[in-house]
Order: C-alpha cells, then structure tokens, then sequence
C-alpha cells in the first residue's frame, strides 16, 4: 500500500497499464462470454493481447513523460488487438498522449482534460454516443464523474471508475446499434456490452493505482497477487 | 503512378482481391500493397500495418486505400491520423466496396490516372454494378 496519488507520473501511468493487463487477463472467460453472447467472443483475447503488447513495450523502455506512455500504449493497442477496439483504444490513448504533452505529471484538472481528448476521439472515430450499447455508454458517465469529483486526484477517478461499473451494467438493457452486436439489435438485450465491461475494468484498475492500493483483490478468488507489484514506485 | 493499399480483415481475401484484379485488368503495372490480417494468421486489422503499405506503395503520386468493412475502416483512418504530414494530403480512402473498387481503381491506376481520376473510378465501380442491376435485387 502507498499513499493516494495527487498526480499520475509516467511510471503510475505504467503502473495503471500493467495493472490493466492482469486484470484483463483475469477477466478473460468474462469478457470472451459477453463477446460471445452479441459478438463474435473474441473481445477478451484481443484486450489481452493488446494490453500484454502495451506492458511489453512499456517494460522494454522506461518512458520519462506521461505523453510518452500514454502514446507507446496506443500504438501497442492500434496494431494488436485486431478489431474495432484497436482503433477505438487507440485512438482514446493516442488523444490523452496528444492532450498531456509538456505536462511532467497530471494532476486531476489534467487527468479530466486528457480523457475529455480521448473520449472526444473514440466518439469521432467510431461515430457513436452514449446509449447505443458500446464503450462509450461506460467512459461517457465515467467522464462526467471524472470532471464533477473535485480537485483529489483519488476521489475523482474513484468516482470515475464507480461510474464505468455503473454504465456497463445499464448496457444490459440498450439496443445496440453500433458494431458487430447492431446485427442481432433486440436480441442484443439481455446482455452487457464487451467494450463497456473492459472499460469498467481498466478504470478500476486505473484507480488501484490513484488510490495506492495497489492490485484489485478478487474476494471470490480468494488468492491476491503480490502487494507490492506495481505499488511499489512512487 | 497512383499506388493502391488494399485494407481487409482478411490477407487471404485481399491477396484474392488482387488476384482478381490483376486477372481482369493484365498487363499493368501498379504499385499495390495488402495490409490485411494479423501477423498470427488471425483475422484482423493493424493501422501500423496499413501506415506502412502506405509509405510502400506511394512514389509520390499518392494512395487509394480500398478497405473491406467495419473495424478495417477503422484502422484505415486511424493509419491516415498517423500519416507524416508531407504524405497526408496525397493519400485518401476509397468509401466503394472492395472488390468492386479496387479493379476500377487498379485499372485507372495502370493507365496512369492521377489520385482524384483512380479515385472517382473507384466510385464509379459502385455506381455500375447498381445500375446493371437496377433499384431492385433480381
């Protein structure tokens, strides 16, 4: 356990993505299931392996400035996860690098201004908006959360990731209208959306690392990994 | 000459496409490059992929990108976000269907036609096959 971060250095940016990464992993069958249900089940293995390329390059290189990670992850998640949340991801990392140049650390007004670049690009890119059952039916509300959670970096993303859980589970009852699950429409009801459910995931992850405490534990696992993994740096 | 990159989840299906082409339209030469596909074989697309079959297959004439649907849309425009600069303005992405796009625009490039002239080719292909069938499928 650390403190709860006032700011996100370039290696508490790391730190987010590799704790993205296992917990993607973990949630693997999870989010294939969804992807199976309204898709083509191949959403978990794509962010696993676009994630497992992000830690990769990210642990081949130590990148000084959070614009740098925040880039390098884009282009790990672009060229491999191979569908549409390649570019969707991508885009939303590539937007938050453009919107954090210059900035040594991001501080809460900077951290709302870099996922308000993202999720402007992910809306731009995939021509969509909340409520047609993708993503962004859980990065909408968890950047609203992002920007009314005050001035604490801890409280604000705690809020956000809150939100994202919130914004998957009310997927469940959409139409989609958007992607590979608009050609089932109704029958798409019933089930939560993939991209909303791995969202929900990295911003829970991301406020592991606000709030220094480190990895998620999974009650129902029992069994957590190594505490000091990842909460370690400062 | 006009180069020409050929987007598709899948590399089989684009190196067909290209087949197909070249067999319709023999004895050009164009510059075509495929971005399709994952390195494992898997369906998919890679933007970095496809930022590369551009800078291969432009001489300086400019790109057609013709690509197949959904998420290798995507990835096409997320490769012209990527683009330097200098190479932008000269590379476009077709909105005709594959198949059909890509033979006129293979055909126009061969000839010599400029990026604007391969591009509105590429369109026209759409608009022939509507009109050999008419406004109702028969």
């Amino acid at each position: 356990m650390t403190q709860p971060r006032t700011t996100l250095s370039a290696a508490d940016l790391a730190d987010w993505v590799r704790a993205a990464s296992a917990d993607l992993s973990e949630h693997i069958e999870e989010l294939t299931a969804l992807d199976a249900a309204i898709g083509d089940a191949d959403h978990g293995s794509n962010m696993t392996r676009g994630f497992t390329a992000a830690v990769e390059a990210l642990d081949a290189e130590t990148l000084e400035t959070p614009d740098a990670v925040l880039k390098r992850v884009a282009m790990s998640l672009i060229s491999q996860i191979g569908g549409a949340s390649g570019p969707l991801y991508g885009t939303l990392f590539l937007r938050m690098a453009a919107a954090t140049v210059g900035r040594p650390e991001l501080d809460a007004p900077a951290l709302v201004e870099a996922v308000e670049a993202g999720v402007t690009g992910m809306v731009q890119r995939g021509r969509a908006k909340a409520g047609e059952k993708t993503m962004l039916d859980a990065w909408c509300p968890a950047l609203d959360a992002l920007r009314s959670g005050g001035a604490e970096l801890a409280t604000a993303v705690a809020a956000a990731a809150d939100a994202a859980e919130h914004g998957r589970d009310a997927t469940r009852d959409l139409v989609a209208t958007k992607g590979r699950a608009s050609y089932l429409g109704e029958r798409s009801v019933g089930h939560i959306d993939p991209g909303a459910a791995s969202t929900a995931i990295i911003l829970r992850a991301l406020e592991g690392v606000a709030s220094g405490r480190g990895p998620v534990r999974d009650p129902e696992r029992g069994a957590d990994r190594d505490p000091g993994e990842g909460s370690e740096q400062s | 000459m006009t180069g020409i990159v050929v987007v598709s989840h899948s590399r089989q299906l684009a190196r067909a496409a290209v087949d197909l082409a070249t067999g319709l339209v023999p004895g050009l030469e164009v510059a075509v490059e495929v971005a399709a596909g994952m390195d494992d074989g898997g369906l998919g697309t890679d933007a970095t992929q496809i930022l590369q079959a551009i800078q291969r297959a432009d001489d300086g004439a400019g790109v057609l990108i013709l690509a197949d649907l959904g998420s290798g849309v995507l990835s096409a425009q997320t490769a012209l976000e990527l683009l330097e600069p200098g190479l932008a303005p000269r590379v476009r992405l077709s909105s005709a269907p594959l198949v059909e796009g890509l033979v006129g625009a293979y055909a126009a490039a061969g000839l010599g036609k400029d990026l604007d002239e391969v591009a509105a080719e590429a369109e026209r292909a759409a608009e022939a096959k509507r009109e050999q069938i008419g406004p109702r499928a028969q």
